[in-house]
C-alpha cells in the first residue's frame, strides 16, 4: 500500500530524514517511535503532502501512484488521514459543517453524490458514540476551546467519518489520561480492517498496549534504525532510547 | 447560539425563494450634465409636486458649493459630474432567447450562489415564462401588507400617494447639507423604496425578496425612507448577491431609517457591486450616506451589511440614538480583492440616556486590496450611562493587501462607557493545510475559514440572505491564494 524508498527531507536546507525506508501492507499497524525530534512529524507531514518540506531523494508510492505527485487534499480524498500532534483551531467553523464539507468533497471526487443533512447527521451520531465524544463538541467550533483530550478524541472521530485506507496517527496518545487513551484505541481498532493500514507514531510504549502492532521501527536521526515486532517496544521500554542511540552509533561507526 | 444540526438542516432544505416583481418602465434620457434645467426635466418627468422641486433644487445649490471629500483612505481619478446622464430610463436590454445565450461566466457564479433556474433568467434578461411574471405575486403579497397598513412601494409612488408622509420625513435624518453626495442625491435621485409600518404594527414578513430583482436595475441615485412608528417592528432587506454590472460608474445613494418610541427596525443588505476586473478597471464607485435615528423611547435599529462589490466603497451607516433607553447595532463584514478599496464603517451618535450600541465589523482584505475601518463613536453631556462596544476584526490574505482601523471616541460624559477592541489576524498556514488534509481544496478552505470569522455578522442576516452571502463571501475571495 505505502512503499518508502530511500527518502531524504529537508527544511530550509537542514536534512532531517536521511534514507528513509518503510513498507506497509494492507491491514498491517505500524508504530514508529523513537526520541524528541528526530523527524516523526515530519515524515507524517511529508505523506500528507505539507509543501514546506523539500523532498530532496527519495520515492514514495500509495496503491500503486507516485504520492509525491499529488496534491495533499487529492492524497486525503484517496483515503490519506493524518491525526495531527497539534490540532489546529479555525474559529467559527463549526465540527459539523467542518466535516460536511470534508466528506462530501471526497464523496465528489469519487464520484458520489453529496450526503442529504439528514444522512450527515445520522453518520455524524453514529462515529460520535465510536470515540464516546460528547454531542455538542460537534456544534463547537474546529477544536476551539477544547482541552486536549478532546482535540485527540475528536481526530479519531475525523478519522472515523472520512474512513480512510491508510491512518498516520501523530503522537495521538500524548496527554491523554488512562480512560482518553482507551477510548482513543477502541476507537483506531474498530476501524482495523484486513484493507486498511495505520501507521501510529508515538514515543511512549503504553498506547501500544491497547493498539497491539504488527510492527515497530524505531527512528533516530532521520532513518530507522531498528524494527521488530511489538516486544520491541517492551524492550525499547525498559532499556530506552540511550540504548538505541549507542546501537546506532555503533552502526555508524562499522 | 441555536442549535447548529437545525441550521444545517435549514441549509439543506430551506431558503426557497420567494418571487417578487419587477417593473420595467419605458422612459426617456436628460441631456448629459446637472443645470437646473436638468433638475426642472428629472422632477417634471417624475410628475412631481412642488415641493420635491423645491427640496432638488435647494440641495442642487447647495452642492454647487460644496467640494468632493477626499478625506477617505481611497484613490480614484476625478469623476467629471457635467459627463454624467443623471436621468435615463433603466435601459431596456435586449431580452435573449434562452440562458445558452447568457455570458457563461455569470452563468457560473449563479450556480455557485444557488440562484434558482428562472431567476437566473430574470437577472440574464432572459425572456421568462408568463408564470414568472410575477405583477399577481407582487399584488398578493402589497395587500396583504396594505390590510395592516403597511406601506411598501417606490420613492416615486411615495411621493405621489403619500406626500405628507415623505414631507413630514424625508431629510430628516440626511438633510442634503450633510456631505457633498447627500446633497448630489437629494438633487437628482432617481427612485427607491419607501416603507411605513403604523403604530403597534408587526410586520408579518421581511420586506425584502423581490429586491433581488430590482436591484438588478436599481439607478444610480437612489433614496430608501423607512419608518416605524410606535411599537412596530420591521426587518428590511435590499441588495443583491448577484454581480450587479452597470454602466453608470458612480452610484450615490441615501438611506434614511426612523424608529419611533418602542418601535424596531433591522435593516440588512448585501451588497455585490461589480468589483472591476483585476486591474480594477471599470469597477462602480458606490459612495452611500446610510443613517437611523431611533428618536423614541426604547427604540432600535440595527444595521447588518455585507459588501463584497465596488471598485470604491464609502459608506459609514450611522445611528442617532436620541430616544432613552435606545439601542442601536452594526454588524458589517466588508471583503475586498484584487484592487477594490473599500473605505467603511459607522457613527454611533448617543444623545439619550441609557442608550446602547453594539459595532462588529470584521474587514477581509485580499490580492492588493485596501480596507479601511473607520468609527466614531459618540456620547454626549446628556448621555448618562450611555455604553458602546466596538470590535474591529482585520483578517488578511496575502501580504500585499491592507487594513487599517480609524477608531474615533468623543465621550462628553463620565458616566459613559465606551470599550474598543480591535485585531488583525492572517489565516494561518496550519489552517490551510489541516482543511486540506480533510480533503477540502484551498478555495473552499479559505471560504470555510472567511465564513468562520464572519459568522458572527452573518448570522444576524435573515436566513435566506446569510447562506447566500456565505457563498457570496467564498466566491468574492476566489483566486486570492495562489
Ligand atoms: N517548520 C520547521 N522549521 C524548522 N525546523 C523544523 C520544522 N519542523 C520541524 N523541524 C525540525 O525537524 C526536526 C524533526 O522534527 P519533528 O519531525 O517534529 O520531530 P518529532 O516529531 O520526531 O519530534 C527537529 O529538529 C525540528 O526542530
Ligand atoms: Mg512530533
Amino acid at each position: 500500500m505505502l512503499h518508502i524508498k530511500d527518502l531524504s527531507v529537508s527544511i530550509n536546507g537542514k536534512t532531517i530524514l536521511k534514507g528513509f525506508n518503510l513498507d506497509v501492507k494492507p491491514g498491517e499497524v505500524h508504530a514508529i517511535m523513537g526520541p524528541n525530534g528526530t523527524g516523526k512529524s515530519t515524515l507524517a507531514a511529508v505523506i500528507a503532502g505539507r509543501e514546506m518540506f523539500d523532498v530532496d531523494h527519495g520515492e514514495i508510492s500509495y496503491r500503486g501512484q507516485d504520492l509525491l505527485e499529488m496534491a495533499p487534499e487529492i492524497r486525503a480524498r484517496e483515503g490519506i488521514f493524518l491525526g495531527f500532534q497539534y490540532p489546529v483551531e479555525i474559529p467559527g467553523v463549526s465540527m459539523a459543517n467542518f466535516m460536511r464539507t470534508a466528506l462530501n468533497e471526497k464523496r465528489k471526487y469519487l464520484g458520489l453524490e453529496p450526503l442529504s443533512g439528514a444522512e450527515f447527521l445520522k453518520l455524524m451520531e453514529e462515529k460520535k458514540n465510536l470515540v464516546e465524544i460528547h454531542s455538542k463538541l460537534t456544534n463547537r467550533s474546529v477544536n476551539e476551546g477544547f482541552s486536549g483530550g478532546e482535540k485527540k478524541k475528536n481526530e479519531i472521530f475525523q478519522m472515523a467519518m472520512l474512513e480512510p485506507k491508510l491512518a498516520i496517527l501523530d503522537e495521538t496518545d500524548s496527554g491523554l489520561d488512562i480512560d482518553a487513551l482507551k477510548v482513543v484505541a477502541n476507537g483506531v481498532n474498530k476501524l482495523r480492517s484486513s484493507e486498511n493500514a495505520t501507521i501510529v507514531i508515538t514515543h511512549y510504549q503504553r498506547l501500544l498496549d491497547y493498539i497491539v502492532p504488527d510492527f515497530v521501527h524505531v527512528l533516530f536521526d532521520g532513518r530507522i534504525v531498528k524494527s521488530g515486532g511489538k516486544e520491541l517496544a517492551l524492550e525499547l521500554e525498559s532499556k530506552g532510547y540511550e540504548w538505541i542511540k549507542k546501537e546506532a552509533n555503533g552502526v555508524a561507526a562499522n | 447560539m441555536e442549535d447548529k444540526s437545525n441550521d444545517l438542516l435549514e441549509e439543506v432544505t430551506g431558503g426557497e425563494y420567494k418571487y417578487g416583481f419587477y417593473t420595467d418602465i419605458e422612459m426617456d434620457q436628460a441631456p448629459k450634465g446637472l443645470t437646473e434645467d436638468t433638475i426642472r426635466f428629472i422632477s417634471a418627468r417624475k410628475n412631481e409636486p412642488e415641493f420635491m422641486l423645491d427640496i432638488r433644487l435647494k440641495a442642487f445649490r447647495h452642492w454647487k458649493t460644496l467640494k468632493e471629500p477626499r478625506w477617505a483612505q481611497v484613490e480614484y481619478p476625478p469623476i467629471d459630474y457635467q459627463d454624467i446622464i443623471y436621468y435615463s430610463a433603466p435601459r431596456k436590454k435586449e431580452q435573449l432567447q434562452s440562458l445558452e445565450e447568457v455570458d457563461p461566466e455569470l452563468l457560473k457564479t449563479f450556480e455557485k450562489l444557488g440562484i434558482p433556474l428562472e431567476e437566473q433568467k430574470m437577472l440574464a434578461g432572459v425572456a421568462v415564462d408568463a408564470v414568472m411574471d410575477s405583477e399577481s405575486v407582487a399584488t398578493t403579497f402589497r395587500s396583504s401588507l396594505a390590510e395592516k397598513g403597511i406601506i411598501f412601494c417606490s420613492f416615486s409612488e411615495a411621493i405621489r400617494e403619500h406626500p405628507e408622509l415623505v414631507q413630514k420625513y424625508m431629510g430628516t435624518v440626511v438633510p442634503y447639507t450633510d456631505n457633498f453626495f447627500a446633497a448630489l442625491n437629494t438633487a437628482v435621485f432617481s427612485d427607491g423604496s419607501f416603507v411605513y409600518i403604523p403604530k403597534g404594527v408587526r410586520s408579518p414578513m421581511e420586506l425584502s425578496t423581490y429586491f433581488r430583482i430590482n436591484a438588478a436595475n436599481t439607478g444610480q441615485f437612489e433614496r430608501t425612507l423607512i419608518v416605524a412608528e410606535e411599537g412596530s417592528y420591521v426587518s428590511y432587506m435590499e441588495g443583491c448577491t448577484a454581480p450587479i454590472r452597470d454602466e453608470n460608474q458612480l452610484h450615490a445613494a441615501i438611506v434614511e431609517i426612523i424608529a419611533h418610541k418602542d418601535a424596531e427596525v433591522k435593516y440588512s443588505t448585501v451588497q455585490n457591486w461589480w468589483p472591476g476586473d483585476k486591474d480594477g478597471k471599470g469597477g462602480i464607485y458606490n459612495f452611500v450616506t446610510k443613517r437611523g435615528i431611533c428618536e423614541g423611547e426604547n427604540s432600535k435599529i440595527s444595521w447588518t451589511q455585507v459588501e463584497t462589490g465596488s471598485a470604491i466603497t464609502w459608506k459609514y451607516p450611522s445611528l442617532i440614538l436620541r430616544g432613552n433607553n435606545s439601542t442601536g447595532e452594526f454588524y458589517s463584514v466588508a471583503v475586498t480583492n484584487n484592487h477594490q478599496q473599500a473605505d467603511t464603517g459607522t457613527k454611533m451618535i448617543h444623545l439619550g440616556k441609557n442608550t446602547r450600541s453594539t459595532i462588529i465589523s470584521k474587514g477581509i482584505s485580499a490580492g492588493h486590496s485596501n480596507n479601511s475601518y473607520r468609527g466614531l463613536v459618540k456620547t454626549t453631556r446628556k448621555a448618562e450611562n450611555a455604553r458602546n462596544f466596538s470590535q474591529c476584526d482585520s483578517l488578511l490574505l496575502g501580504d500585499k493587501c491592507g487594513a487599517h482601523t480609524f477608531p474615533y471616541i468623543e465621550v462628553g460624559n463620565r458616566s459613559s462607557i465606551v470599550e474598543h477592541e480591535a485585531t488583525t489576524s492572517k489565516i494561518s498556514e496550519d489552517q490551510l493545510f489541516y482543511c486540506l488534509q480533510r480533503g477540502i481544496d484551498m478555495e473552499s478552505a479559505i471560504g470555510l475559514i472567511v465564513n468562520g470569522y464572519a459568522k458572527e455578522v452573518l448570522s444576524k442576516l435573515p436566513m435566506e440572505f446569510a447562506v447566500e452571502a456565505q457563498k457570496l463571501l467564498s466566491i468574492s475571495l476566489e483566486g486570492s491564494v495562489g
